[in-house]
């Protein structure tokens, strides 16, 4: 019990060990960036931590900026554990938002017990809905679901501006001028403030979806690893052919790996639109949470507890940028750290060199020893 | 007919980068790699086009510059998915959001601000062939186009020189398709894959010089919006061949016309936004067999290790 107890704490650091590594080269390569521009590395991350973790309220945007990583992660992560890379989050997350919006005006009238869980509920069906399609036809036709799922993005993208524009839009609902933005969330189908009932969160807008969102990671955790379900798609993902062999059917857990990806990507819509925005905008480009979500689960290592924390340092990286940008440091820099993190990881296989050069080392030494 | 002569010019400009690109993802993803980050090689080549021409003056040396960069770039992904066997999915994401960050961040460091530089005096919107405006009708047509026009039905015709009629382009075929038995015959897998993501790279930067010095003459950030995934689908909708990718581009470009003019055409009736979609779902429909069937190379995405079975 005991030996078993230990070595699963030493499977848990191998897996850390890398992402570690990653993140702390990462900071080094953006420490030269930071030179470049004429300031000190030292103080740059200082005000890059104190704007982020400083004090309560701080520490309360930090987690309103984690909270939809939280999610887009772990649909990122459970897509990735049944071998499928969903590069489409993007666009099932503007799906969930516009799903919320729109529950937001049908429903109007609902209490507030129960709006905002139909919010939700609609949000993560549209984020599922739009991920049903790349899943779908990966399943049943073999399409590659990166390719298809990039498209789908933009589609999202398009569909979402003219439903703003000319179906959602308060000059068409309410009346009055054009809006570049949606209809508002009714207050009573709102997410609580976490100030309201901790005071010292102070101006921070940190809401009660951090709270979900937590459990959330602890049901896909659950999902993932003490139920059939779960045991099936880390099968399907870990060897196909084996687990099609064993009975256990790729097509339906491809097509379900992606619908649950999906809704989970669709939650983080719902949950920024009734937290934060209360009203979807139009807008020119990506919202960028689907691409931040693939970083925080390839930091995360695919594991619900690990997309947590890099959640919250991506949520870190996101908030302390801006004190960076006021003490006269391209915000530019935090990216850079970002996309310098998933090249490394991306690179994995250099770990795998390293073992190859240990074992190099240690074998000479040996024949050192024997000569 | 003045409209539609206009309109024909917009859509050659709008195509042009996308040719560009469509082109450089077919050595790519001939030779077995996927390539995400031709997004990425245009934002770079777009801001070091810009960037060059800025200090030296000489816009054509901006060009040089960015196919220069847009191989140091692809270079980057080449090492990674190639070498370091990496998710070459993951490399992609990786590199665009590398270089969305970095030029930023130049962006801010040589002009002192965000969001766009200043316009460079000299760059190459204009139709170098000037003699061909005399042309009645056509001329109107001749006097929209620019170098970079001209450059891509070069490129066009070139591509398919190099992968159907030459050696080179037989080895990068059989890369593409089973890097083993292109190894059992004594083919360098790794040095077809380099070559032909480098190739990849040097026109993903040329798509965006062509953006940037070829249609506004500044870099603006999130200017690409996009287009290198429009790339990607029009080198998918044209079935990985260059001069299906060609008129993949010309039709996607088309379709953009159309949507930037609507107004002036009368057809306002249709959703801009639904026009917008069109590449999207029109590729979404080509890989999923409904119109046609787009079959990509065997092997793309799967890095190849020697020895391995």
């Amino acid at each position: 019990m005991q030996s078993q107890k230990e070595s699963k704490i030493k499977v848990a650091i191998d897996s850390i060990k890398f992402p570690l590594l990653a993140i702390v080269f990462a900071f080094i390569i953006g420490a030269f960036f930071i030179i470049w521009t004429g300031n000190n590395p030292i103080m740059a991350y200082g005000e890059l931590f104190s704007g982020s973790i400083g004090n309560i309220s701080r520490f309360g945007e930090t987690l309103l900026k984690a909270t939809p990583l939280i999610f887009t992660g772990l649909a990122v992560g459970f897509g990735y554990r049944c071998g499928l890379f969903n590069i489409g989050v993007e666009g099932q997350y503007i799906f969930g938002t516009i799903f919320a919006v729109s529950g937001g005006w049908v429903f109007r009238d609902m209490p507030g017990f129960i709006l905002p869980g139909i919010l939700l509920v609609l949000g993560a069906i549209g984020g599922a809905i739009w991920a049903f399609i790349p899943g779908i036809l990966k399943a049943k036709r073999g399409v590659n679901e990166v390719i298809i799922s990039i498209m789908l993005n933009y589609t999202a993208l398009y569909i979402a501006n003219y439903i703003v524009r000319s179906v959602l839009n308060p000059s068409i609902l309410l009346g009055g001028d054009k809006k570049a933005y949606s209809v508002m969330i009714p207050d009573q189908g709102r997410l609580t403030a976490l100030t309201e009932f901790i005071p010292s969160f102070g101006y921070s807008s940190v809401n009660t979806g951090i709270v979900i969102a937590i459990i959330m990671a602890l049901i896909i955790w659950f999902i993932l690893f003490k139920t059939t379900l779960g045991y099936e798609v880390r099968s399907v993902g870990f060897n196909p052919y084996a687990s099609e062999y064993g009975g256990i059917s790729i097509a339906k857990n491809i097509t379900l790996a992606m619908v649950i990806s999906g809704a989970l990507a669709g939650l983080a819509g719902a949950v920024t639109v009734i937290g934060l925005t209360f009203k979807v905008d139009m807008a020119s480009g990506m919202p960028g949470y689907g691409f931040d979500g693939i970083a925080v689960a390839l930091v995360g290592k695919n594991h619900p507890i690990g997309i947590l924390a890099s959640a919250l340092l991506f949520g870190i990286l996101k908030n302390g940028e801006r004190k960076m940008q006021i003490a006269g440091i391209p915000k530019e820099v935090v990216g850079i750290i970002q996309s310098i993190i998933i090249i490394f990881i991306a690179a994995e296989a250099i770990g795998s060199y390293l073992p190859d050069i240990k074992k190099k080392f240690s074998k000479k030494s040996k024949e050192e020893v024997q000569v | 007919m003045v409209i539609f002569i206009a309109l024909l010019a917009s859509a050659l400009r709008l195509a042009t980068p996308l040719i560009f690109s469509a082109l450089g993802g077919i050595f790519s993803e001939r030779s077995g790699v996927v390539n995400i980050a031709l997004e990425g090689i245009m934002i770079n080549g777009a801001f070091f086009a810009i960037l060059v021409t800025h200090f030296t003056g000489s816009p054509w040396l901006g060009v040089f510059a960015a196919m220069f960069i847009g191989a140091l770039t692809a270079l980057l992904l080449a090492v990674l998915a190639i070498h370091l066997r990496g998710d070459q999915v993951v490399a992609g994401v990786a590199i665009n959001l590398f270089a969305t960050s970095i030029t930023a961040f130049l962006l801010e460091m040589v002009w002192h601000r965000s969001g766009q530089t200043d316009s460079v005096p000299v760059s190459l919107t204009g139709n170098p062939f000037t003699f061909l405006e005399k042309i009645p009708v056509l001329g109107n047509l001749f006097s929209g186009l620019t170098p970079f026009v001209y450059l891509s039905f070069v490129a066009v015709a070139v591509t398919y020189f190099v992968i159907y009629k030459t050696p080179f382009g037989l080895r990068i075929r059989a890369v593409g398709e089973h890097p083993r038995a292109a190894d059992t015959v004594g083919i360098n897998v790794y040095t077809v894959r380099y070559i032909c993501v480098m190739i990849s790279g040097v026109l993903g930067g040329l798509s965006g010089a062509s953006l940037s010095l070829g249609t506004v003459s500044l870099f603006r950030e999130g200017m690409t919006s996009g287009k290198g995934f429009i790339a990607i689908a029009a080198m998918i909708f044209g079935k990985w061949h260059p001069v299906g990718a060609l008129l993949a581009s010309l039709f996607f470009g088309f379709a953009e016309a159309v949507q930037i003019q609507a107004a002036s055409l009368g057809i306002s009736n249709i959703p801009s936004e639904l026009l917008q979609t069109l590449p999207y779902v029109a590729t979404v429909l080509v890989l999923a067999g409904f119109i046609g069937r787009a079959v990509a190379p065997k092997a793309g995405g799967v890095p190849y290790q020697k020895g391995h079975r």
